[in-house]
């Protein structure tokens, strides 16, 4: 492979507290150099980064890949395709495909996929529990050494509290965060959007805030007592926020995460019907909006991740009540997530941050750095591109988002993994669309 | 003056279009009561009704009322099944629309079901209840009823007795009647009521406070099922709390009048004697259903495409939909 | 599009009209006995008022009336320009072998008047059924003619006739109007 040089760029490296005009020299598939504008020398291929944000590559913790199974709304191939187009280096996918990823041999399925496609990381998540059924622990120990980077039972919440205590307990001998994912089905299970003035209004059974704080204290205190790591994926409710820094506050090794769904949308986008407003943890309030963004200027939210959720038009487009939950979120992320950097006053590196160190760390992977000798997995990131969200253009396979027709600001230039160039925004044409393709 | 091309819900209609619709059924009344039945003015239309929740009543008062238009009234009723089982609602709807009717009447279990079907299949769409959301036609002969009675619509305190948190009788009720400028008292026991119920009405846990000085009590069928869910521990004692008794009403106004959508369960929400009392308007709702249902179909079928645009469905839609990132 | 009106009858001209067609209705009938009034929508209910009070007037009865609404009868609502409103139809008393006289103020095509006849047949079975109309403007489009005109009428295509009352708009008039060219 032929050796980058990024030039011209603002580097943002919050784990080497390093933010400005840096140049970034890629030499055999690591950062070679990181030094002062000009000073890097010749490379094989230039990237003009002017204007833009050059970050460690970004990494989604958070996604559905549905492969094996449901290959027929994504697979590891279109997903991870999705991803270096939406300026991600890594995702992580969760357990919930068909068959349960709740073996080595699932596990290994998965990274072989990914190493075929060869384009963003995937480092797939492991189940809890025997497929997914709550009941019993999955061989935890052989998925490690098939290479899972955490268990989940994403998808479903683990009710049987016995259950969930063992897993922290056992898990952290694998030095494995537990993904929770919150959810008291007894009072949410029938409900399809949040519980408030909106699901009132349109006559729909609601999921109410206690349904995921309830579990959310749950599982904090069982870490007091078990120990290991918990991380609370897609936190919606300012109750939960609050719950997470307090538990902070005792020194509890909890990590939390939110969605750019969650922190962009409140539960009026369910309009008339919506299904593409339609997902679990639902839309909430405006408060609990405002409540995620104080989670995330103050650490408490420490990773924002996707959850991508990509399902066929034939289970979104029908009646609300039996809509599928979910949309996709690999292609609209960054747009949204730098929407908080202009517009809500989030600092640049504590974006970042969330979205490659911090992610790392909790997954116990490399990168998340822009380190001389680290994987050269770097994001440079055009924080004035604008363009408008049309699904049909989607390199997912899936079109379910509810931000169809946005005019987005800010997009991915290049996306490298690994020294390698894996997505690349063409330079504006002559009527100054710019033309996105993916290349290898 | 009553324009859309749909009557999917009361919700952000203005006064003028919702007494223009009353108006209109009034004057519909009069043919019910002739020797012939009958007026020709849908001749040759065809009205299909979608019923995929049990209901012999609404289904009947619709067919009647195509009847006595000269439309041909075709029924179906669907069993009740997720999508996942069977011909999805979209493919069924799909079917009957490449069949040309002139009108679809759709109840289902699914809110929103009709506003599903109004954006994507070709004729006028009548909701005739959509799960716990609304239930126009109800409403409207409800009022309708409200003013031959009362004779008039404005000014009133109207209080709703029962399991609002599943009522689409009480959401259609509520925004036709604050539109009109009226008060609305919601009545019930707190795990039947939710706290946003305050932002459509005055709550009352208790049945007395709720009706006095009322001019309109308007009951609620209870339903079973809800006791299984623990929403309730037994209907003897949601009855012995909220069942409309002569105690009871004559709290209300001296001439408070007491209504129900029926069918009514006698003894759990309204006492046999209320029920066939003066005070009762239970028999006239219901001729007066068919007037409403003549005038919507009568009006929906004949709609001029140009007089006025399509008003979009919800006028809630949300403000983030088309709203720039920057 | 500007418009152009001619006055065809002024105030005067319109109570001789109905003071006529009143004299010939209770000739031809022989009285009032038996006789009832219904009156079109909507011009036609005043009309047919005015005609019953000078009935009564010369009579010393007053024979019965009622108003007849045609919207539910009428064949050409898919052509409407607006949407139909409907007033509603009162006819308070049995028709059924009674001579009944339709009154309506303009008679053109001859479709409203076959509506109303329509409409009629579904409450009983008159005696017989005469049409008083204030202007008969010609351009049939059906067998229809009426019994008591007042003022005949010929006009063009391109016109349109419109009877104003003192009780609606304050004075009593017909008028002609055509639209401007260019």
């Amino acid at each position: 492979m032929g050796s980058i040089l990024i030039t011209g760029g603002t580097v943002v490296d919050p784990a080497s507290q390093r933010q400005g005009a840096f140049d970034i020299l890629i030499v055999d598939g690591k950062i070679a150099r990181v030094c002062g504008a000009g000073e890097a020398g010749e490379a094989d291929e230039t990237i003009d980064a002017g204007g833009c944000w050059v970050v460690p590559g970004l990494i989604d913790m958070h996604v559905h890949l549905r492969e094996p199974g449901y290959e027929y709304k994504e697979t590891v191939q279109t997903g991870a395709q999705a991803a270096v187009a939406g300026g991600f280096t890594a995702v992580a996918c969760m357990a919930n495909t068909n068959p349960v990823n709740d073996t080595g041999a699932v596990t290994k399925y998965i990274i072989e996929k990914s190493v075929a496609a060869d384009l963003a990381r995937v480092y797939p998540i492991g189940a809890v529990s025997v497929g997914l059924q709550g009941e019993r622990l999955a061989e935890i120990g052989e998925m490690r050494e098939a290479g899972i980077v955490a268990v989940s039972d994403d998808g479903r919440p683990i009710m049987d509290s016995a259950l969930m205590r063992h897993a922290l307990e056992y898990s952290a001998m694998f030095d494995l965060a537990v993904i929770a994912h919150e959810e008291d089905l007894a009072l949410a299970g029938e409900g399809c959007m949040n519980e408030g003035p909106t699901s009132f209004r349109l006559g729909l059974k609601g999921m109410p805030a206690a349904a995921e704080e309830a579990m959310v204290a749950r599982d904090i205190a069982l870490l007091e007592r078990t120990g290991g790591r918990l991380h609370i994926a897609h936190v919606s409710t300012a109750g939960s926020v609050d719950l997470v820094r307090r538990a902070k506050a005792r020194g509890l090794a909890v990590t939390a995460e939110v969605t750019p769904h969650h922190f962009s949308l409140t539960e009026e986008a369910v309009g008339d019907y919506d299904t593409n407003a339609k997902m679990a943890p639902p839309l909430r309030l405006s408060s609990d909006v405002q409540a995620l963004l104080e989670g995330l200027r103050d650490g408490t939210i420490d990773v924002i991740a996707t959850d991508h959720a990509p399902h066929h038009h034939d289970e979104k487009d029908v009646e609300f009540d039996c809509a599928a939950k979910g949309i996709v979120g690999l292609e609209t992320a960054l747009p949204l997530c730098l929407a908080l950097v202009r517009e809500q006053g989030l600092a640049i590196e504590t974006l970042i941050r969330a979205m490659s160190p911090n992610p790392a760390r909790v997954l116990g992977v490399a990168g998340g750095n822009l380190a001389e000798g680290a994987p050269a997995d770097v994001t440079v990131i055009d924080p004035h591109a604008t363009w408008e969200v049309e699904p049909e253009r989607f390199q997912s396979k899936s079109r379910n988002t509810p931000f169809a027709g946005w005019q987005m600001t800010g997009q991915a230039r290049a996306t490298i993994v690994g020294g390698v160039v894996k997505w690349r925004m063409l330079e504006p044409a002559a009527n100054g669309r710019r033309k996105r393709s993916a290349t290898r | 003056m009553f324009t859309r091309r749909h009557l999917l819900g009361l919700e952000g209609l203005s006064r003028e279009e919702i007494l223009s619709l009353i108006d209109t059924a009034g004057t519909f009344k009069e043919i019910s009561d002739r020797d012939i039945k009958k007026v020709p003015t849908l001749r040759g239309k065809t009205v299909v009704g979608l019923f995929y929740e049990a209901s012999t009543r609404t289904r009947t008062s619709f067919e009647i009322a195509a009847k006595r238009l000269s439309a041909d009234y075709v029924n179906i009723s669907a069993p009740t099944s997720s999508s996942s089982k069977g011909e999805t609602l979209l493919d069924t709807a799909r079917n009957i629309s490449a069949m040309r009717p002139d009108a679809l009447v759709i109840r289902h279990s699914a809110s929103g079901a009709p506003h599903f079907l109004a954006k994507r299949i070709d004729c006028p769409v009548i909701n005739a209840g959509d799960g716990a959301h609304e239930h126009p036609t109800q409403a409207l002969l409800d009022l309708l009823t409200i003013r031959d009675k009362v004779g008039r619509l404005d000014d009133l305190t109207v209080a709703i007795v029962g399991d609002i948190l599943h009522s689409r009788v009480t959401r259609s009720n509520v925004h036709a009647l604050r539109t009109l400028g009226n008060r609305v008292r919601l009545v019930g026991p707190p795990t039947l009521l939710p706290a946003e119920a305050a932002a459509w009405g005055e709550v009352h846990h208790d049945l007395r406070s709720g009706v006095r000085d009322a001019d309109v009590v308007m009951m609620l069928r209870l339903q079973r099922e809800r006791q299984g869910r623990n929403y309730l521990p037994s209907l003897d004692e949601y009855s012995r709390y909220f069942c409309l008794n002569r105690a009871a009403l004559a709290l209300a106004k001296p001439d408070a009048v007491v209504m129900h959508p029926g069918p009514i369960n006698r003894g759990v929400e309204i006492a046999s004697d209320v029920a066939d009392g003066a005070a009762s308007l239970i028999m006239q709702q219901v001729t007066n259903g068919v007037a409403v249902r003549m005038a919507i179909l009568f009006l929906l079928v004949n709609r001029v495409r140009a007089a006025a645009p399509d008003v979009p469905v919800a006028e809630h839609a949300a403000p983030e939909r088309r709203r720039k990132v920057g | 599009m500007a418009t152009v009106e001619r006055q065809v009858l002024d105030a005067l001209g319109v109570e001789r009209a109905l003071a006529r067609i009143a004299h010939e209705i209770l000739e031809r009938n022989k009285g009032v006995d038996n006789l009832v009034f219904i009156g079109v929508r909507s011009l036609g209910v005043e009309i047919a008022q005015r005609l019953v009070d000078k009935a009564e007037a010369i009579e010393g009865i007053r024979p019965p009336s009622g108003i007849i609404d045609i919207t539910l009868y009428r064949d050409d609502l898919h052509r409407a320009s607006q949407t139909p409103l409907v007033h509603g139809t009162t006819i308070g008393f049995p028709i059924d072998d009674r001579a009944l006289v339709l009154v309506d103020d303009v008679l053109y095509t001859g479709r409203t008047t076959r509506a109303a006849l329509d409409a009629l047949m579904d409450f009983g079975r008159p005696r017989s059924v005469q049409l008083a109309v204030l202007i008969d403007r010609g351009h049939r489009e059906l067998p229809i003619r009426a019994d008591y005109v007042g003022k005949n009428l010929p006009t063009a295509l391109n016109e349109s006739v419109e009877v104003r009352l003192k009780e609606r708009d304050g004075r009593d008039e017909v008028v002609l109007i055509r639209a401007e060219e260019g």
